[in-house]
C-alpha cells in the first residue's frame, strides 16, 4: 500500500541553501530546496518564465533566482516576486524523523 | 529518614497496597524529575488531600531542578541549590517517595506498575512523566567509557571526574546542550571542542547571522567550533582517545560528550500497548488512551506536538490538575519561546522565526559594535518570530505581542528598537527622536562624532551621505549609525539630499567599494560576518549580493577563504554553461587554441556517447559540446580528463580563452611566436577568479588576426617587442582597447600581465568588466598603477601568482573525482505507472 506522502530521502542529503532534483517519470522534475534556516520546500522545476530549472538557481531566504532570468520565485507559494508576474506549483512537505517527504498526489499531479 | 516506607509483600499475587487501608485513590507518579512533581504540587495547590501519592523516581535523588545542571557543571552552583523539593516536601504532603527504582512496565488489566527491583504497586490514575531520553548517534565506539551523555546528575558527575583529569574534551552537537556543556567543560579547564554537523551553531533557535555571532563569540572564549563536522567514529582502546571525522580529521580527546538532541521517552507506555505517536498521545486534560493513565511533559505529545521546554510543560500540569480535580481547563498548544544565556551570551527565540515565505517580512537589527543582532519576522502586520542576540530585554514584550497577535501596524517603524523607544509617545516618530538629541550626543562611535559635528559638515555643504562620511568620518566605519546620519541629513536638507553612489543591492546601504575597502580593513573573513558587521537587512542576502561577497573574500583572502557554493551562479556551480532547455555545455582548455588528434578524439567520443546535438567552435578558439544533462556532466569531465583536458572555465567569471595566431612559427608576416607566448599566458593566468569574465588574446603582427583590440587584455607582437593594450570588449557596447605601453621581452609581456589582472581583480566591482571598469578609473590611473610604479606593479604581480597556487586546480577533476557528487544526481526517482499499479 502505498502511502499519502512519498519519502525521498534524509533532509541532510540536500545542501543547505541549494536544492535536490527528484525526476517523475512521464512528467515534470520536482526541485527540493534547504533554506539557511533549514526549511524544506519543493516546488516543479520549472519558472513560469522560460521554464528554467529553479533548482539550479541561488537560494535566499525563502526565495529562489532562476538561472536563466533570475526571476525570484516564493519557495512557500511558487509566486513570482516583484514586477514579474507567474506561479510555479507548490509540492506539500513534510518533515520526518529527519526524512523529506513530498506529497504524493501533487507529484502525481505535476507529472501528468 | 527513610521514606521508601513501602516494600513489596512476598506470596501474593494481590498488589500489596490494595491492604493499606488509605479509602482515598491512589495516584502513582512514573518520573521524580520537573515535570512529574510540578503536577503533583499543582494537584496539591487544588485539594491537597484528594489523592493518596506515590512517585517512583530512576535516578536517587529527590527532585531537582534540570535546566540548571549547566550551572553545577559549571561549578556556580551545588547540588543543593538546584533541589526544587527536598525531603521535607514530599514528607509534609505525604508523598511516598521511591528513588534509584525505575518502573519497568505497566499492567493495565490489573491497574498496577512494576519497578526494577521487583515491586508492585496498584494505581486508580496513573502518571507517567518519563521525560525524554538523550539520543545516542549509533557510531562505533559510542559505548566506550569516557563517552557520556548530558541529562542527568551522574553523567555531570562523570564529566567533572574527568574535568579534574583536565586534557581535551569533544561535544558532539551545537545545540543548546551541548554548547553548555562545552561551557562548563571549558570553565573547569578542559580544552574543548565542539562538534555540529549543520552548518551554523543552535539552527533549531538561531537563523545563521545570530548563530555566526555565537560561534565568534564562543571561539573568542577559547573553544573550538567546528561547524559541518560529521562524526564518523569514536575510537580508542579500551577507553576514549578521541574522535574520528568523516573527512579524516581527528581530534583527541579524554571525555566525549554526546548532546546530538533528545526524544521522547515512550518504551515503557508502548510496552503498556498506550497510543504512542513521537511522544505519549494525550487529550486536552493529559489523559492517555487508557483513561486511568495521564501523562505530561516531553514525554507527551498533544495534537502532534512534543515539546522540551518549561513553559508548556507548566501549562500542561495546569490543565492536569483541574482535569483530575473535575475542572475543565483544556490545555492548547503552546507558544514557545527560548530565553536562556549562553556561555554568558544573552539568546532569545520566539515563534516562527524563519517565517513561511508568502506575505512574510523580516526587520533585521545589526549593531556589530555592540555585538546585536535582532530579527523580527511579521505576517499581516503580527509578530510571529522573533530572534534576539546580544541585547534580549525585548524578548518578553515581543513574545507577549506575538502570543496575543497584535496588530503592529502603528509600532512598525519602531518595533525593532524596543518596548521603551516604542512605547515613548513623541519618539514614535524617528525623526523627532534624533532631532530631539542634544548638539553633543554622539552619532558615530567608531570616529567619536557629535551630532553637532555631523550638523555642520552638513552645513559645510556635505548634502550626501558619502559626502559626511569624507568630511567628518561619521558612518564611515562600522556604518552602524548610516540610518541616524540619514536621518540628520534629512532633517536638515529635506529634498536636498543628494543620493549617494549605488548601493551593492537593497540588502545594504553600502556600495561595491564600501564593502571591498571594509572586508580589507576589518579582516573579515566570511559571508556572515560581513552581514552582520556592515549590517545587512536581510538574513542571508539575495542573489546580487551572495556571488560578488563570495567574490570579493575569495580576491582578499587566497588560500584561506572557504569558497561558498551555494553563493555562486550555477554556471561555476556547476562548471558548466547552463543553456536554455536547462541542459549544459562544456568547453575544455584547449591551450593558446592549439588542440592534436588526442583531444578531438577524445571530444568526438564524447559527442557520440553523450549524444550531444551540436559541437561549436567558440569566438575564443575551442570546442563548446552542446546539450549534456547535468546528470551526465561528471562523466563527460572524466573522459575529457582523461584525454588530458582540464575545464576551459567557459562558464565562469574567469580567465577564459588566450587567442592566438600563427605567428612566426608559419605566418609569412609573423614577427614573433604568438602561439607560444598565448600558450605561455594561458598556463599563467588560467582557473583565476574575476570580477567578470575576462579574455585575451595575443597577435603576431599588427595585423591582428587574433583581435587582441576588443579584448580585457591584448598583445600585438611587433619587430621591436610587444604591445600591450588593456580595455577591450567585443560584447554590447563595441570598445577597443587603450594602449598600456610597449614592452621588449615576453616575461615582461607576462608580468605586466599578471599585475594587470590582479589590478582588476583587487578594484573593479563585481560584475564591472575591464572596459566600464578603465571608463570609471581611467586609463591614467591603470597607467601609473602598472607603467609607472614599478615596485607596485611587482607587488601586484607577485600577489597574483601567490594567488594562483590556489586557484590552478582543474574543478572537473573534483567532481569527476566525487566532489559534491550530490549537486548532479538525483535525490530520488518515481515512476508513477508502476506505483499505481502497486497500489
Amino acid at each position: 500500500m502505498i502511502g499519502e506522502w512519498l519519502d525521498i530521502g534524509w533532509v541532510n542529503e540536500i545542501p543547505v541553501r541549494g536544492s535536490r532534483t527528484v525526476p517523475v517519470e512521464g512528467g515534470e522534475e520536482i526541485a527540493v530546496f534547504r533554506t539557511s534556516d533549514d526549511r524544506i520546500f519543493a516546488l516543479v522545476n520549472r519558472c513560469p518564465h522560460k521554464h528554467g530549472p529553479l533548482s539550479q538557481g541561488i537560494v535566499h531566504g525563502h526565495s529562489v533566482a532562476c538561472p536563466l532570468h533570475n526571476w525570484n520565485i516564493a519557495l512557500a507559494t511558487g509566486e513570482a516576486q516583484g514586477e514579474d508576474k507567474g506561479c510555479t506549483p507548490v509540492i506539500p512537505v513534510k518533515i520526518d524523523g529527519g526524512r523529506v517527504l513530498i506529497c504524493r498526489a501533487s507529484t502525481l499531479k505535476a507529472a501528468a | 529518614m527513610d521514606f521508601q516506607d513501602y516494600q513489596p509483600r512476598e506470596g501474593t499475587d494481590e498488589p500489596a497496597d490494595r491492604f493499606s487501608g488509605d479509602p482515598r485513590e491512589h495516584l502513582v507518579v512514573v518520573g521524580n524529575g520537573m515535570a512529574g512533581c510540578r503536577a503533583v504540587e499543582e494537584l496539591l495547590a487544588r485539594d491537597a488531600g484528594r489523592y493518596r501519592i506515590t512517585i517512583f523516581g530512576a535516578e536517587p535523588h529527590v527532585n531537582y531542578n534540570r535546566i540548571m545542571l549547566s550551572p553545577v557543571l559549571a561549578g556556580e552552583k551545588t547540588f543543593d541549590e538546584i533541589i526544587i523539593n527536598g525531603r521535607d516536601w514530599y514528607r509534609d504532603n505525604g508523598i511516598t517517595l521511591i528513588t534509584d527504582d525505575p518502573i519497568v512496565s505497566i499492567d493495565r488489566a490489573s491497574a498496577a506498575v512494576t519497578s526494577r527491583s521487583g515491586r508492585t504497586l496498584g494505581y486508580d490514575r496513573l502518571l507517567i512523566a518519563t521525560g525524554s531520553d538523550p539520543f545516542i548517534i549509533p557510531v562505533p565506539g559510542k559505548d566506550l567509557p569516557g563517552v557520556v551523555s548530558f541529562r542527568d546528575m551522574k553523567d555531570v558527575d562523570t564529566m567533572l571526574a574527568a574535568a579534574a583529569k583536565g586534557g581535551a574534551a569533544v561535544v558532539i552537537g551545537g545545540g543548546l546542550l551541548g554548547l553548555e556543556a562545552a561551557h562548563g567543560l571549558a570553565l573547569r579547564g578542559m580544552n574543548v571542542t565542539v562538534l555540529h554537523l549543520p552548518g551554523s551553531l543552535m539552527e533549531r533557535q538561531l537563523d545563521e547571522a545570530a548563530g555566526w555571532l555565537l560561534k565568534t563569540a564562543l571561539e573568542e572564549r577559547g573553544q573550538t567550533i567546528l561547524t559541518g563536522a560529521d562524526t564518523a567514529e569514536i575510537y580508542g582502546d579500551g577507553k576514549v582517545e578521541g574522535v574520528r571525522l568523516k573527512d579524516g580529521r581527528e581530534i583527541p580527546a579524554s571525555l566525549v560528550v554526546m548532546a546530538v538532541g533528545i526524544r521522547p521517552s515512550v518504551a515503557l507506555a508502548r510496552e503498556a500497548g498506550l497510543e504512542v505517536g513521537r511522544g505519549i498521545k494525550v487529550d486536552d486534560h493529559m489523559v492517555t488512551s487508557d483513561p486511568s493513565i495521564l501523562a505530561v511533559g516531553e514525554c507527551a505529545e498533544h495534537d502532534g506536538n512534543v515539546y522540551g521546554l518549561v513553559a508548556p510543560l507548566w501549562d500542561m500540569c495546569r490543565s492536569f490538575a483541574d482535569g483530575l480535580t473535575g475542572k475543565a481547563n483544556p490545555y492548547r498548544c503552546s507558544a514557545t519561546s527560548t530565553k536562556l544565556k549562553v556561555a554568558g551570551l544573552d539568546v532569545f527565540s520566539a515563534g516562527d522565526f524563519s517565517g513561511v515565505g508568502g506575505g512574510c517580512e523580516d526587520i533585521v537589527l545589526r549593531d556589530a559594535s555592540r555585538g546585536i543582532y535582532k530579527r523580527l519576522v511579521l505576517q499581516d502586520d503580527r509578530i510571529i518570530g522573533a530572534v534576539l542576540y546580544g541585547d534580549t530585554a525585548d524578548g518578553s514584550w515581543y513574545f507577549d505581542l506575538l502570543r496575543k497577535g497584535e496588530c503592529v501596524a502603528d509600532l512598525r517603524d519602531v518595533l525593532i528598537f524596543g518596548q521603551a523607544f516604542a512605547s515613548g509617545g513623541g519618539a514614535a516618530d524617528p525623526k523627532a527622536a534624533v532631532a530631539a538629541l542634544s548638539d553633543d550626543a554622539e552619532i558615530c562611535g567608531c570616529n567619536g562624532v557629535s551630532k553637532g559635528q555631523v550638523l555642520s559638515s552638513i552645513a559645510r555643504g556635505a548634502h550626501s551621505l558619502d559626502a559626511v562620511r569624507v568630511t567628518c568620518k561619521a558612518s564611515a566605519s562600522c556604518g552602524s549609525c548610516t540610518g541616524l546620519v540619514e536621518t540628520l541629513l534629512a532633517i536638515t536638507l529635506g529634498d536636498d539630499v543628494q543620493a549617494g553612489s549605488k548601493t551593492m543591492c537593497k540588502c545594504t546601504t553600502f556600495t561595491h567599494d564600501d564593502v571591498r575597502r571594509e572586508i580589507v580593513a576589518q579582516d573579515m573573513r566570511s559571508i556572515p560576518e560581513v552581514m552582520q558587521k556592515l549590517h545587512w537587512s536581510t538574513p542571508d542576502g539575495c542573489s546580487s549580493c551572495r556571488p560578488a561577497l563570495n567574490y570579493y573574500l575569495l580576491c582578499a583572502l587566497p588560500g584561506e577563504y572557504i569558497d561558498d557554493q551555494q553563493s555562486r551562479f550555477v554556471n561555476e556551480r556547476m562548471h558548466a554553461n547552463i543553456q536554455k532547455d536547462g541542459t549544459y555545455s562544456v568547453v575544455p582548455r584547449m591551450w593558446g587554441g592549439l588542440t592534436n588528434p588526442r583531444e578531438l578524439r577524445a571530444i568526438a567520443d564524447v559527442v557520440e556517447k553523450y549524444n550531444a546535438p551540436m559541437v561549436k567552435v567558440t569566438g575564443g578558439q575551442r570546442l563548446d559540446i552542446f546539450g549534456i544533462r547535468k546528470e551526465d556532466l561528471p562523466a563527460v569531465w572524466a573522459d575529457l580528463n582523461a584525454a588530458g583536458m582540464v575545464s576551459g572555465h567557459a562558464y565562469g567569471k574567469s580567465l577564459r580563452t588566450v587567442k592566438t595566431c600563427v605567428g612566426s612559427e608559419w605566418c609569412r608576416f609573423g614577427t614573433q611566436d604568438s602561439t607560444g607566448l598565448g600558450v605561455r599566458i594561458e598556463r599563467m593566468t588560467w582557473g583565476s577568479w574575476m570580477p567578470h569574465k575576462f579574455k585575451i588574446a595575443v597577435s603576431g603582427c599588427p595585423r591582428n588576426c587574433a583581435e587582441a583590440t576588443i579584448k580585457d587584455f591584448g598583445v600585438v607582437c611587433l619587430d621591436s617587442g610587444y604591445e600591450l593594450s588593456v580595455g577591450g570588449n567585443g560584447g554590447i557596447k563595441v570598445r577597443a582597447t587603450d594602449l598600456l605601453c610597449r614592452v621588449a621581452t615576453e616575461q615582461e609581456a607576462l608580468d605586466y600581465c599578471a599585475a594587470f589582472i590582479q589590478l582588476y581583480r583587487e578594484e573593479a566591482r563585481y560584475l564591472e568588466r575591464t572596459a566600464p571598469w578603465i571608463e570609471r578609473v581611467g586609463i591614467d590611473y591603470v597607467k601609473q598603477r602598472i607603467v609607472e610604479d614599478e615596485i607596485g606593479r611587482e607587488a601586484l604581480r607577485a600577489r597574483f601568482l601567490f594567488s594562483q597556487g590556489f586557484s590552478q586546480d582543474d574543478p572537473w577533476a573534483q567532481r569527476a573525482e566525487g566532489v559534491a557528487r550530490e549537486q548532479h544526481a538525483h535525490m530520488a526517482q518515481f515512476r508513477p505507472a508502476r506505483l499505481e499499479e502497486m497500489a
